[in-house]
């Protein structure tokens, strides 16, 4: 059987330029361009280096998306390659959740708290067309049409249910997406937040 | 006197059309008396599926029944309740176990109320619900079911309609835990739910007191979607129901409209979908053992099982283009033609699962800690998998021989030989070793049509819009999980009536309570490992 070439938007596949999100290094370059703290860039960049290199799923699955991850997790495509490896099944303990599957209204409330019990700094990847868009069901009574309704999303990764490949390939760019963040800046941030807050609490006792 | 006859004489007052099935129509207030003759003196054991139904104007119910000698032969019992405003039917789950789940389920849907239920809180759906969904006259405005982000709390009472001796009906409302009780929430975030269950368990020390499953976490609506789409169009959805056995989901709702329209279907088509439902059901077999290994703590165990599994999905991936959900076969045949390399792939994969089904007993069936977790532990009897229809391997290792592949003939099953696995055990252990036993039944089924497959075409042509002649359709194969039955009511439109899969998981978690009663908390895990649901295809 002979495979057509498919056509998107007008154009051959052939045509289409695969775009590889460079968009995230040059966003950087940008915003360093009139020079930064040499100290603190270097531990920046050391610790996200660390960080986004060990980051730890949350087994969170609902539906047929959750069986591929579990395949991504097993012995072809092995997610421990790039850092994945421990998924935890507490959030706790979790860096990022993979929303594999339809979210519907019941199990609505459940992913928002999940999302709130995780520490900060957290991620969300929204896996297969269901979290993204409803997919398949999105004409559904009892279907969420978008997961980013409920938390915020960092990387979709469409598919129905996406490919492995296509999944790791979602998972790297949030790691590049963790490699270029100001943790340091962003961390007294919150620091100073948190402090804020503490304080305020102290007032009113 | 053939049953007919029988049944005519026992049940004078009732309307009995032979249609697809034997269907006995019977009025509201004769549903009672038929149901008990046609258990007790009949001897339909089981009841396959409860359906409910809207007739327009009034709504009503369709029981599916057979008995255990037969499970193959099923018999339509059909009612209604005429009132639109607050309709009410008997339950029949005293008679058969597997309806009290199946009656919420239809209280959620058509708003019908059964009474002496003893449970009749809203299957699927929050208790808060505005409307029916499968009502034909469901208002589905977004603003009456606003979606919200804030859990509502979990009642513990449960209301019940209960026929006084004058013949009204009063509601009364019982505890399901008590104030004393220890309760803790296994899911609907739990690894070892195999997805968005939410199990409340009681606790007595370390033993379970009592499990109250609560389902909908996961509930797509998808019978819903079903009615406005077409028949080439509801294929995809159904999929995505027990996505681990997609084959034979799609191949049963294809089977049901082809047999409907009365479309020949060539033999190749025939060997070709049978040997891609044996390939799915080692696949999911595979993942069954690996995920239940792995949630009893050996994690060795799931890599070997993912990584045998993979070597099917390559299979797929070549044939089908899909791995997980693989959209192969369509209404007259399959999607493509088997690749000219699926033959020989399938034969490096027999001798190579064959050595590694060894190698995965030696690993985690002999361990001596994994036997003395299974042994005994969740008995279900024969009985109990009869009444609640516990089909598939976790019945069969309860001696409940369910098969549609021997009982129903379907697909090239006629043609090959083979054992349907049977055990009398019923415990975690007997399912367990079912599914390993299933996986090397199914390898000798592949081996011998590998070689068989007849030329022909892989697809005949069918009209470009599809209209069903109006009746009622039902058709069963055998799933990995179980029976898996596709009720269609059509009434010659392009889109049907009325859909309804028969969910070969729901029983596996209606029984949960009864075998783990008495077991360490820890035992459920094992249990649930060995039953082996999915539950998307429990909420649909």
């Amino acid at each position: 059987m002979e495979v057509k070439d498919i056509t998107l938007q007008g154009k051959g596949t052939k045509d289409i330029e695969f775009k590889d999100n460079e968009y995230l290094e040059q966003y950087l370059q940008e915003l360093r361009a009139n020079g930064v703290n040499i100290f603190v860039e270097k531990l920046d960049m050391l610790i996200n280096w660390g960080r986004g290199n060990s980051v730890w799923p949350l087994t969170f699955a609902t539906s047929c998306c959750g069986i591929e991850f579990m395949s991504v997790g097993a012995a072809r495509y092995d997610f421990a390659r790039f850092g994945f490896e421990v998924t935890r099944s507490s959030p706790r303990q979790a860096d990022v959740i993979v929303v594999a599957g339809t979210i519907v209204y019941k199990m609505a409330p459940v992913l928002k708290r999940l999302y709130d019990q995780m520490a900060d700094p957290k991620y969300v990847v929204a896996m297969g067309s269901c979290a993204i868009s409803g997919g398949p069901f999105v004409k559904s009574y009892h279907v969420v049409n978008n997961v980013c309704d409920i938390i915020p999303v960092d990387v979709y990764v469409p598919g129905c249910p996406p490919r492995p490949e296509a999944l790791l390939y979602g998972l790297m760019q949030l790691q590049r997406k963790m490699k270029v963040e100001n943790f340091l800046p962003d961390a007294q941030k919150a620091q100073k937040k948190i402090r804020k807050k503490l304080k305020e609490v102290e007032v009113k006792q | 006197m053939d049953l007919q006859e029988k049944i005519a004489s026992l049940l004078p007052s009732a309307t009995i059309e032979q249609a697809q099935y034997l269907t006995i129509s019977v009025a509201k207030n004769d549903l009672r008396k038929a149901a008990e003759t046609l258990r007790h003196q009949l001897g339909f054991d089981i009841l396959w599926s409860l359906t409910g139904m809207d007739w327009g104007t009034a709504l009503g119910v369709v029981y599916h029944l057979a008995s255990s000698a037969k499970p193959g032969e099923i018999v339509v019992l059909k009612t209604q309740a005429e009132d639109r405003e607050n309709p009410m039917l008997h339950t029949v789950c005293d008679l058969w176990a597997t309806a009290e789940l199946n009656e919420r389920e239809v209280y959620a849907m058509f708003g019908i109320r059964f009474i002496n239920n003893p449970d009749m809180r809203k299957l699927l759906l929050n208790e808060n619900w505005v409307g029916f969904p499968l009502r034909k006259d469901y208002n589905a405005d977004p603003e009456l079911n606003p979606l919200n982000l804030h859990s509502d709390e979990v009642s513990d009472l449960r209301p019940k309609l209960v026929e006084q001796a004058d013949g009204t009906v009063k509601e009364e409302w019982d505890e399901i835990f008590t104030n004393k009780e220890y309760i803790v929430n296994i899911g609907p975030q739990h690894p070892a739910t195999h997805g968005v269950l939410h199990f409340r368990v009681s606790l007595d020390g370390e033993a379970i007191k009592k499990v109250d499953p609560h389902l909908g976490y996961i509930h797509r609506g998808i019978e819903r979607m079903c009615e406005s789409l077409t028949y080439p169009q509801m294929l995809h959805l159904t999929d995505r129901l027990d996505y681990l056995s997609a084959h034979m989901n799609r191949h049963a709702i294809c089977m049901c409209v082809e047999n409907a329209l009365q479309l020949e279907i060539p033999e190749r088509v025939k060997y070709i979908r049978t040997l891609m439902d044996e390939l799915t059901r080692i696949a999911s077999h595979l993942l069954a053992w690996s995920c239940m290994c792995m949630d009893m703590g050996g994690l060795t165990a799931f890599i070997y099982g993912m990584r045998d599994r993979e070597k099917i999905l390559s299979i797929f991936d070549d044939t089908c283009g899909g791995r997980l959900i693989t959209n192969y076969n369509i209404i007259g045949g399959v999607m493509a033609d088997i690749k000219p390399g699926f033959q020989k792939q399938v034969k490096e994969f027999i001798p190579y699962m064959r050595k590694m089904l060894k190698e995965h007993n030696a690993i985690y069936t002999g361990n001596v800690i994994a036997k003395n977790r299974m042994t005994g532990i969740g008995h279900m009897s024969r009985e109990l998998s009869i009444n609640q229809v516990v089909s598939g391997p976790s019945g069969r290792a309860s001696g409940f021989s369910s098969d549609m592949r021997k009982h129903r003939p379907y697909g090239a099953y006629d043609k090959v030989k083979f054992n349907e696995i049977m055990r009398t055990e019923g415990d975690t252990f007997a399912r367990y070793s079912a599914r390993l036993e299933e996986i090397s039944a199914s390898l000798d089924i592949i081996e011998q049509l590998i070689d068989n497959i007849p030329e022909g075409q892989s697809l005949v042509k069918t009209k470009a819009v599809i209209r069903l002649p109006e009746g009622e359709y039902m058709e069963w194969v055998e799933a990995a999980r179980g029976a898996f039955g596709v009720y269609i009511c059509s009434k010659g439109e392009k889109t049907p009536y009325r859909v309804k899969f028969r969910s070969t998981g729901m029983p596996l978690v209606a029984v949960v309570d009864e075998i783990s009663r008495d077991e360490k908390i820890a035992d459920l895990i094992a249990i649930g490992g060995s039953l082996d649901y999915v539950v998307p295809d429990i909420d649909r």
